[in-house]
This record gives C-alpha cells, sequence and structure tokens, in this order.
C-alpha cells in the first residue's frame, strides 16, 4: 500500500480547488441545460463550504462554519427560486434551452 | 498512516469522481443522484474536520430537501435532454481551457505557502465539546441579525417561489370578499313595476 500523508489544510483546499474546477467545467460543458448549471453552482458552492470549514478546523475558528450555516441557507433559497423560475420558463417557452431565452431580451 | 487518512483520501476521491459525473453523465435525473453521492461524501469530509452539526445539516437539508425538489423539476420537465446535449463534444475545448486556467490560478495561490497549510491540525477538543453548542451560542449572540436576515432570506424565497409558479386556474370558484362587500342594492336588486292584469272570466 502506497504511503499517503496525513491531510492537511492544503490537501483540503486542493480538494475544494478541484471541485471548483470541476463545476467551472460543467457550466460551460452544458451551456443550454439550465438544470445542470443549476448543480453546478451547488457543486461550487459546496467547494466553497468546504474551504470555510477547512479554514475554520486547521484556525481553530468557529466563525467560518456561521458563515457556511448562512451559505447554506442562501443557497437553499437560492435554487428554490432558481428552480421556479426553470418551471415558469419551461411553461411558457416548451424548452429549458439556455439559448432560446435569448428573446428575453429588452 | 492513520485510520482518518484513509478515510480522507476514499472521501475525497469519490466526491471528485461523483462531481465530474454530475457535470458530464447524459441523463439527468442520474445527474442528481450524482450530485446527493457528492453532497454524502462532502459531508464525511466534513465529519473529519469536526464540524459535525454542519455535516448533519447538510445531509438533512441538501439531500432530504434541496436534492428532492430538483428531482421532482426534472421529473416534471417533459424535456427532450438528448437534444440539449446536441453540441456537447464543441463545448469542450473551452471549457477545458477555462477549468485548467482556474485550477493553476489556485494552484499558484495555494502552494505559495501563505496559510501555513504544511501545519497538522491541532489537538481535538476535549470529551465536553459540543460543536452544535459553540455555533448555537454563537448565532444567538455574535451573529443574531445575521441570522433574522437568513430568516428573512428563506422568508422572502417561499414567497417568491410560490408566486412565481402559483397557476390561477379559471374553472375554479372562488368569492372575492371585496366585491361582496362592495356591492349595492341596485346591483343585485331590481324593482319592476308591473301593472295587475284582471284576471279573465271573473
Amino acid at each position: 500500500m502506497p504511503y499517503l500523508p496525513q491531510p492537511t489544510l492544503s490537501h483540503y483546499l486542493v480538494l475544494g480547488a478541484i471541485l471548483f474546477a470541476i463545476s467551472v467545467i460543467g457550466i460551460f460543458l452544458n451551456r443550454r441545460n439550465v438544470l445542470i448549471m443549476l448543480m453546478a453552482i451547488e457543486l461550487m458552492l459546496l467547494a466553497v463550504n468546504l474551504n470555510f470549514i477547512a479554514f475554520s478546523r486547521f484556525l481553530g475558528d468557529t466563525s467560518g462554519q456561521i458563515f457556511v450555516f448562512f451559505i447554506l441557507t442562501v443557497a437553499a433559497a437560492e435554487s428554490a427560486i432558481g428552480l421556479a423560475i426553470l418551471v415558469l420558463l419551461f411553461r411558457n417557452m416548451g424548452s429549458i434551452d439556455v439559448e432560446k431565452f435569448g428573446r428575453l431580451k429588452g | 498512516m492513520t485510520f482518518e487518512t484513509l478515510v480522507f483520501y476514499a472521501f475525497a476521491t469519490v466526491l471528485v469522481v461523483a462531481a465530474a459525473l454530475v457535470v458530464t453523465t447524459r441523463n439527468p435525473v442520474h445527474a442528481a443522484l450524482w450530485l446527493v453521492l457528492s453532497f454524502f461524501s462532502a459531508a464525511g469530509l466534513w465529519l473529519l474536520l469536526r464540524a459535525e452539526f454542519l455535516a448533519l445539516a447538510l445531509v438533512l437539508v441538501y439531500v432530504g430537501a434541496v436534492m428532492v425538489l430538483f428531482l421532482f423539476v426534472v421529473m416534471m420537465l417533459d424535456v427532450n435532454f438528448d437534444k440539449l446535449r446536441e453540441r456537447f463534444r464543441s463545448y469542450i475545448p473551452v471549457a477545458a481551457t477555462v477549468g485548467v486556467l482556474v485550477l493553476v490560478e489556485m494552484a499558484l495561490v495555494l502552494l505559495g505557502g501563505y496559510f501555513g497549510e504544511g501545519a497538522p491540525p491541532p489537538a481535538p477538543a476535549g470529551a465536553g465539546y459540543s460543536n452544535t453548542k459553540v455555533l448555537g451560542a454563537q448565532i444567538y449572540t455574535d451573529y443574531a441579525y445575521p441570522f433574522e436576515i437568513a430568516a428573512m432570506v428563506l422568508l422572502v424565497a417561499i414567497i417568491a417561489a410560490i408566486a412565481l409558479t402559483h397557476r390561477h386556474r379559471r374553472a375554479t370558484k372562488y368569492q372575492n370578499p371585496a366585491e361582496q362587500v362592495r356591492v349595492r342594492r341596485s346591483d343585485r336588486l331590481r324593482i319592476l313595476d308591473i301593472p295587475v292584469e284582471k284576471r279573465d272570466g271573473s
């Protein structure tokens, strides 16, 4: 079995960075599907929260966890409203293709 | 190498693989389920970081509520998802460029050693320590106003989501109290002046 170093702050930060990069890639890959875009945004927030909690643990300060608490609240509200808008768009346009939303331009 | 180290690498691997599958899988229902798996692994990592309350909140709130909402919407929308993926491959170059750029930029910051990242974690607190108690004490003292604002944000989200998706049905019969109160006698009652007619044969 290979030797695995004990996880330090840097391990968690790198994991968060990889997760964030994956979700950025996901937003570009699913340029037309709003649903997967919303899921990629959730992943991004997860990466940010992971960083907050890792810093909170390694710096011994619980304020980071409080901040994650508020981020979770706002993210839940955001996804609820986002999905409501998505349902409304689908009802009015019959599609969730982002490129068809160009006609929303004023 | 301790058990904790092993758990970290296992959960991190599952998290990264699940996240990659969320953004690449063909079927959105599968994407939502992979997202559930990544939230679970993240909750495991948060437990390793001694954030017990948030780990459980993540499972309860995200896996239990938000992801179910996502699944509801995915199954409710009758979308041809294959059509949305037609030009999936053409986006790969730009996605890879941006993703690698983000990763390199973060690596430049993280590898600089500005945060003392190499230090071992501080010793875990004693048996009497309660993460939930500490968080609660902080939220209700130092962060009381942000907490109330968060409650307002949730209220606004509830009202907005209902107001956006509520459909007014024409066929439903309903009362309008304002109209009922405003009504005048002349709106409802019409007095006709009909002359009395004599009955024949009397």
